[in-house]
Parts: C-alpha cells; sequence; structure tokens
C-alpha cells in the first residue's frame, strides 16, 4: 500500500514562500494497491493528483470524512469528474436531516461553483457511510465518527497486515473526561490502534488551543498522546494551521517532542511525501 | 478494550461538566456512567463500582411512590427509554446507599445516533425534597 500526500494544510489553503516546505494545498492523501486508486477527502490538494493520475485510470474510489470546505474545495477541479470513461465513486457522511447527495449539491451549485453535480461527465456514484465496515477491491475500510463538529468519520484501511490511519479533524481530549488514560472513553481509538501509520490532526499550539476547545482540533501534544495511546508504529502531525509557516511548525514539533522519548516514529506531514506500508 | 460510540463519549463529557445528576445506559441497559452529583445523591462512586446491569441499578436505591410501594423496574423512566426508545419523566422516592431518603423527579431519554442508531438512555435526576 503506496500513501502519498497531496495535501496536509488546515482550514484554508495556504500558499507562499513561508509554507513551501510542508505545503500549502488542503487535505487530500492517495492510497494505492495494484490497480485500486482510493482518495482521503477533496481538499485543494486533489487538483494536483487528478492531474496526475493516469487519464484512463476507470474506477476511482474517494473517501471523505465530513463535508467542510477544506475537505471538499478541490472537487470541482478533479479532472477525472469530467472523464465520461471515469466511474468515481464518493464514500462519505450524511448529515442529520440531508442525504450525501444532497449536501454534495450544495457545493456543486451556483453561486459555489458554476457545475452542478448532475452535469459532471464522470459516472458518479454516491455512497452513505457511518461507522461502517466494507471493501474496496482488497482494501478492508473501516469508518467511525468521530470528535469534530458536525458528522465526521475517520478511516481506517487496510491492506493484508498493513494499515494506515486518518484522522484529519480530531479532538480526542474534548469527548474524554481523562484523556489520554482512557482506551474506553477515548474518541477514535478503534480506528487507530496498532496502525503503521497514523494522519493525525495537530493544528493547535497549546496556548491556541485554548481559545479553540471545541473548535474540532487538537494540539501537537495531544495528537501525540493519542498515537501513543493507540500504539501506533508512525504518526505524521496532519492539518497544519494556515497561519503557521515552516519556522513556526518545526519550532512547535521541537517543543513538543524535546527531552521526551516516544516509542513510536514521529515527524510532520509534508506534501508529496510518499510511505509505503509493508 | 475498544472505545466507546462517540456520542456515548461526548455524552460523558457533557455529564460531567454539569452541576446536576446524570446517568448514562448503554442498550442493553448497563449503568456506564454516572457523574459526582449522581455520586453524592446515591452515595456511591462510579469509580468503585464500575459498570452495573440494570437488575442492580434499578433496585439497589429500593424505588418506592408516595403511599411507600416499591416501584417495579419497568415504571423507572430510564427502564420505559430503554424499552420503549422514548423520552420518559416520573417522580419516586429513593433510599441512597448512605440510608437517606430523598423524593426524586428523573427525566430520561434515549441517546440517538447517527443515522439512526440506539446507542443507550441519559437519566437527569433531580432531588426534590428529603424525609
Amino acid at each position: 500500500m503506496k500513501v502519498t500526500i497531496w495535501g496536509c494544510r488546515g482550514s484554508m489553503p495556504s500558499p507562499g514562500r513561508d509554507m513551501a516546505k510542508y505545503g500549502g494545498n488542503t487535505s487530500c492523501v492517495q492510497v494505492e494497491h495494484e490497480d485500486t486508486c482510493l482518495i482521503l477527502d477533496g481538499g485543494s490538494g486533489i487538483q494536483e493528483l487528478g492531474n496526475a493520475l493516469d487519464p484512463d485510470t476507470p474506477v476511482i474510489n474517494l473517501l471523505l470524512t465530513h463535508l467542510h470546505l477544506d475537505h471538499i474545495m478541490g472537487l470541482g477541479y478533479f479532472k477525472p469528474f469530467y472523464n465520461p470513461k471515469c466511474t468515481v465513486n464518493i464514500w462519505g457522511p450524511r448529515g442529520s436531516n440531508e442525504s450525501l447527495v444532497e449536501r454534495l449539491r450544495r457545493y456543486f451549485s451556483p453561486p459555489f461553483f458554476p457545475v452542478r453535480l448532475k452535469e459532471l461527465p464522470a459516472k458518479i456514484n454516491i455512497l452513505e457511510i457511518d461507522n461502517s465496515a466494507f471493501e474496496i477491491s482488497s482494501l478492508r475500510i473501516q469508518s467511525e465518527y468521530i470528535c469534530h463538529p458536525g458528522p465526521t468519520v475517520g478511516y481506517r484501511v487496510e491492506c493484508d497486515a498493513s494499515v494506515l490511519c486518518y484522522l484529519p479533524d480530531h479532538e480526542p481530549a474534548l469527548g474524554s473526561s481523562d484523556f489520554p488514560h482512557s482506551v474506553e472513553w477515548c474518541s477514535g481509538f478503534n480506528i487507530a490502534q496498532n496502525a503503521d501509520l497514523l494522519l493525525h490532526d495537530g493544528q493547535y499550539s497549546q496556548k491556541g488551543y485554548e481559545r479553540k476547545v471545541g473548535w474540532g482540533h487538537s494540539t501537537m501534544e495531544d495528537a501525540i498522546d493519542f498515537a501513543q495511546l493507540s500504539r501506533v508504529k508512525k504518526m505524521l502531525i496532519f492539518h497544519h494551521d494556515p497561519l503557521h509557516s515552516d519556522e513556526t511548525l518545526e519550532r512547535l514539533f521541537e517543543k513538543s517532542t524535546s527531552n521526551k522519548e516516544f516509542d513510536f516514529k514521529l515527524d510532520l506531514a509534508r506534501e508529496n511525501d510518499t510511505f509505503v506500508l509493508d | 478494550m475498544s472505545s466507546r460510540e462517540i456520542e456515548v463519549i461526548l455524552s460523558r463529557q457533557w455529564a460531567d461538566s454539569l452541576s446536576t445528576a446524570v446517568f448514562i445506559v448503554d442498550p442493553e441497559g448497563n449503568l456506564i456512567f454516572y457523574n459526582e452529583h449522581a455520586e453524592a445523591l446515591l452515595g456511591l462512586r462510579y469509580e468503585e463500582t464500575g459498570v452495573m446491569p440494570v437488575s442492580e441499578w434499578s433496585s439497589i436505591f429500593t424505588p418506592k411512590d408516595d403511599e411507600g410501594n416499591i416501584l417495579p423496574a419497568e415504571k423507572l423512566p430510564l427502564v420505559v427509554t430503554l424499552t420503549d426508545r422514548r423520552p420518559a419523566h416520573g417522580e419516586f422516592w429513593i433510599r441512597n446507599l448512605k440510608g437517606s431518603d430523598y423524593k426524586i423527579s428523573v427525566t430520561s431519554f434515549p441517546i440517538m445516533g447517527k443515522p439512526d442508531r440506539f446507542l443507550g438512555g441519559i437519566a437527569i435526576f433531580w432531588k426534590n425534597k428529603a424525609k
């Protein structure tokens, strides 16, 4: 299973010289295994991914964690949607009163976007999930609601013995009375446990978080604690704050990790990084 | 050990932050959490009891009506909520584990997760008067 990061910025795209190392595109991760094409979220990073895909790719599976704008803003610019020979299966959670297709239509309609969902040339299949387990070719997928405003799921992707967990927007400390000590009362644990690679929200500094408790995101420290509790092998801090330059990100990372020992690998997610999980 | 559903986790967080006594039960009726104010009212501590089956929590406080008749479990609001998956309300007497008698009001409602998953029930209760 090959994992490529096409966008790891949170909230809104942040282009510019100061953000060049970790990248300014919002959430989008590609998972490749044999002929299976799986994409996690449709943030602005999906535009470049769409341009890089083989134009003859017959089926693309797009798994959305939720429908906040930074996770779907790239969809209108995703090239395979305009290829009539391509089938795109879109998986995601429904709203309380609206189906997934109704929610997607709100984005694919004026004044937000000139092309309507039904006008896209590709064959689009919309598939609603909640706490679900399903298979896409030989990939086994598990989705589960997690702590973030609005209906939001995280994903666990298993391929043979390797496991990827994707929790780009997640605030486990909010939903747990004694975080990070209780597995039973910790959002996201079921899908993250023993993952080979965890991509986890770490948007805030400790100081920044104090004013944003309940907004659905984590500090780098909480992300690290969550990874420790979940006994993952490697964790990449994801969903970087749009105002954090490369220098700021590295300073915060250094502050969160200095003089501490971890029994897993730890780094900042970076656009265009690729990982092969055996 | 696995984690509970996010709706239940957040229910506990909400209960933990209230100054009102709260019970949370799973779909089978097991009492999976009660907050500090419930501890004070009932005279027991969650840390000591842990999870309690419905047969135990529905009788341990000897619920009685105004005439002193023992209330059967199926008459308790939270049991009604679990059985019928609907809100329920009631007033009755209990004797807590320290031997004090209180009249309490209880309102209970089901925890329904998206899209339509029954995840248990929540009961909020108020102490009306003591004997």
